[in-house]
């Protein structure tokens, strides 16, 4: 079904109009696979205004999504967009920035994709601090399997392979990326839309490793389970629960089923990236001897 | 078009084979590696790491083989010529980015230095027992190309050659070495970058627009763009029709699976590399690879000093294998005799292409050192009788 | 409406793709003017779709298209539409 034929109802006598996320969306895979009431495409929308915003040359900007219903962010995007294996959407984004520095790298992916199967290489790569914008969808859940236990699934909430409640602690995701050395944090939830927005297109202007996290409901798979009800009630708990703390020490996040949900942007810091930290070290040692890596040679 | 002679170390080395490969890598324009330090491959990266502050490039050590296997699909995306190096256990951990690599056909080579296993095995000791997993470790039906060097001065000149099979086919090629041909220290004759034949990856002529990123050309091979040059490609691992978009059914599937095997397996003589000595005449014919060749041909050289007469068949390209020949071979010899460093693996394939027309003689060995030559005699000798 | 309200002047207004809409709601939900409901109308699927209920209401603040995650509505400022300052639009009919 291609978009340019679905009616757009709008006031008699005013001009046809596109809806504004459209021309950062391959239009012809619209409508997308996520549920109603799913929050994927609502942070979607923000990632497009922020882009929009941010970026004057989309050509230069190339999105890795990893397995799972957030993993098939990068398909709707209209950019270079690649869906990679489960949990290795970073891994191959830091060689597509290394081989191309001129490109920015947003990395868009699920909890499970990122911290269980891929954590591995969230660490690594927000030690080294390699220049890549990590945005990840925490649904608390794995969404396209069936609703599984998830690194984040909080203490009690039942999943169906934890089915009297879950009895392991779950992951903070800000205090792990704080902890591994990223330059910039920030949680907000789909209810913070506008702020939301604002933190993308802050990081999308930003360099080194930044990492966004968004809760964001998924009515079908840990709602319905949990008897929490649609994923706009979710997202109504999350104006009630949700404290903004700008700078919040990272240790003090953590999420539960109630309680506080601490947003913001809780780190912002300079470092320099792995491949500033290359060349600027082989500066050092080979002086004028070394040829600093830029990049691709222009194509013969 | 040649090398780039910023990457070619010209003139006579004195290296082993490891450190001969790392040449070849970088004289095909190889600027780019992930790796994560196994023996016996290490110092493939240890020499890469080393050379390329002064050639240009990126050298990273990853956090484990599936990050170094995938990191390097990025940085091709990303318009570079790229590879990452490993030996058993690694190889088996980047499984699911050899599937990745030939589904979304990225010319990647991958060097793996064999080493006796299953499991940790022995580390320092060398086998050929990989051949199989290589061919057919990740899942679902895809082909690969092997290519299986005998010699440090081979490390080099394959090592080349598996970039250009993979910039041609845009598919996996595997550098196929083991310890002993990886730490054999022999003389390497490095050519001048005039005389390095190096292909360039497909670039398409489309703009924009008119470009479909696995469209196919007339050899079944799609040609390729590169990231932030305005083609806004999607690549997935899932099934996908020629726009890159995923396309969930049996049609779509059948189109693309039989297309990526076809390519290979239709590709004929362009992907045969069988060295024949006297062959022609042959009541025995050895077939082998890798190191064992060298050991195979001290056994042949016996047997004919016996009066045998024995013909030896090298395989520098393994898979795809090379049926046909080898049933052309069995149509006018008595027998095969397969060496190889594991329980009988190409042993398989020799056996599958002769369908029974003649019989083939597996000498095995678990691995550890090479065979004794007097054993692989002794098989000559019995086929022969 | 209570009698006692002056009669506001829409500042803004929406458009919808009620095909791509799947009902969850966020629009109507957050609208900081409350301006929205569902249609009476069913899409293809099934769902209800979001109308304007209220469009004097609108504001065209456009928090309806972020919350949206379907692309199925987005917001806007009568001032913003190319060549709808001259006239008054006249507002869809809530379905």
């Amino acid at each position: 079904m291609s978009t340019d034929t679905l009616d757009t109802l709008g006031p008699e006598g005013l001009p046809h109009m596109d809806n504004p996320s459209l021309p950062y969306l391959r239009g012809e895979r619209i409508p997308h696979i996520w549920c109603p009431g799913c929050g994927i495409g609502t942070t979607v929308n923000c990632f497009t205004r922020a882009l929009g915003e941010a970026v004057s040359d989309l050509d230069k900007v190339a999105i890795v999504s990893g397995i799972g219903c957030t993993g098939r962010v990068a398909g709707y995007m209209n950019l270079d967009s690649f869906h990679t294996t489960h949990g290795r959407a970073i891994p191959f984004a830091a060689g597509l920035k290394l081989a191309r520095p001129e490109m920015k790298v947003v990395v868009y992916s699920g909890d499970g994709d990122l911290f269980a199967i891929g954590g591995n290489h969230f660490v690594h790569a927000a030690r080294r601090n390699m220049d890549l914008m990590v945005v990840c969808v925490n649904n608390f859940t794995y969404g396209m399997t069936g609703g599984q236990l998830a690194p984040t699934t909080p203490e009690g909430a039942s999943q169906t392979t934890m089915p009297f409640g879950n009895f392991e602690k779950p992951m903070s995701l800000p205090f792990l990326a704080d902890a591994a050395g990223a330059s910039f944090v920030a949680r907000w939830t789909v209810f913070h839309v506008r702020q939301l927005t604002r933190t993308l297109r802050e990081a999308l202007g930003k360099q080194g490793f930044r990492f966004i996290e968004i809760l964001a409901p998924c009515p079908t798979l840990f709602l319905r389970r949990n008897r929490l009800g649609d994923g706009v009630d979710m997202v109504r708990v999350y104006k009630e629960r949700s404290k903004i703390r700008d700078g919040a020490d990272t240790k003090d996040v953590d999420l539960g089923m109630d309680g506080d949900i601490i947003v913001g942007k809780f780190v912002d810091r300079e470092r320099p990236t792995w491949l500033q930290s290359m060349n600027a070290h082989y500066q050092q040692v080979f002086g004028e001897r070394y040829r600093p890596w830029g990049g691709v040679r222009e194509q013969d | 078009m040649t090398a780039d002679p910023l990457g070619v170390l010209t003139g006579v080395h004195f290296i082993d084979g490891d450190h001969a490969a790392c040449e070849g890598a970088l004289a095909a324009g190889c600027r780019f590696v992930a790796g994560y330090p196994i023996t016996p491959s290490t110092e493939i990266v240890e020499r890469f790491a080393s050379r390329i502050p002064l050639v240009g490039g990126v050298f990273i050590q990853m956090e484990d083989e599936l990050a170094a296997s995938i990191a390097v699909q990025g940085a091709i995306w990303g318009g570079q010529k790229s590879m990452t190096v490993t030996s058993g256990p690694g190889l088996s951990l980047m499984m699911e980015h050899i599937g990745l690599a030939a589904f979304t056909e990225v010319p990647l080579v991958i060097i793996d230095v064999q080493r006796g296993g299953p499991s940790t095995g022995l580390p320092t000791l060398p086998a050929q027992a990989d051949m199989m997993q290589v061919k057919w470790g990740s899942h679902g039906d895809y082909e690969i190309i092997a290519l299986c060097p005998s010699s440090p001065q081979e490390c080099f000149d394959l090592t080349v050659r598996a970039f250009n099979l993979a910039e041609q086919w845009r598919t996996p090629v595997f550098v196929m070495m083991d310890e002993v041909v990886g730490h054999m220290t022999e003389r390497v004759q490095i050519p001048a970058p005039e005389a390095i034949e190096v292909v360039e990856r497909r670039w398409t002529g489309l703009k924009p627009g008119d470009y479909r990123p696995f469209q196919p050309a007339e050899d079944l091979v799609p040609d390729m763009v590169r990231v932030g040059d305005g083609y806004r490609i999607h690549v997935t691992g899932l099934t996908h029709d020629e726009r890159g978009y995923p396309a969930m059914n049996p049609a779509a599937q059948d189109k693309l699976v039989r297309r990526l095997a076809t390519k290979i397996r239709d590709a004929g003589d362009a992907l045969v590399d069988v060295r024949e000595e006297a062959c022609e005449d042959a009541d025995v014919i050895v077939v082998s690879y890798g190191i064992t060749s060298r050991v195979a041909q001290a056994a042949v050289e016996q047997a004919r000093a016996q009066g045998v007469r024995v013909g030896h068949a090298r395989l520098v390209i393994a898979w795809p294998f090379p049926s046909q020949r080898m049933a052309e071979l069995a149509a006018r010899t008595k027998a095969f005799v397969v060496p190889e460093l594991n329980l009988g693996q190409m042993s398989r394939e020799v056996e599958r292409a002769v369908a029974g027309r003649v019989p083939v003689r597996l000498i095995d060995h678990a691995g550890g050192t090479v065979h004794e030559p007097d054993r692989i005699l002794a098989g000559i000798l019995e086929a022969a009788r | 409406m209570s009698q006692d309200k002056p009669v506001r002047q829409a500042k803004g207004t929406v458009f919808v793709r009620p095909e791509v809409c799947k009902g969850c709601a966020y629009c109507i939900e957050f609208c900081p003017t409350e301006c929205l409901g569902f249609s009476e109308e069913f899409n293809a699927k099934g769902y209800h779709y979001p109308v304007l209920k209220h469009p004097e209401e609108c504001t065209g603040c456009g928090l309806c298209g972020l919350y949206c995650p379907d692309f199925a509505i987005f917001g806007i400022r009568l001032k913003d539409i190319p060549q709808a300052a001259s006239e008054p639009p006249v507002p869809p009919k809530a379905g």
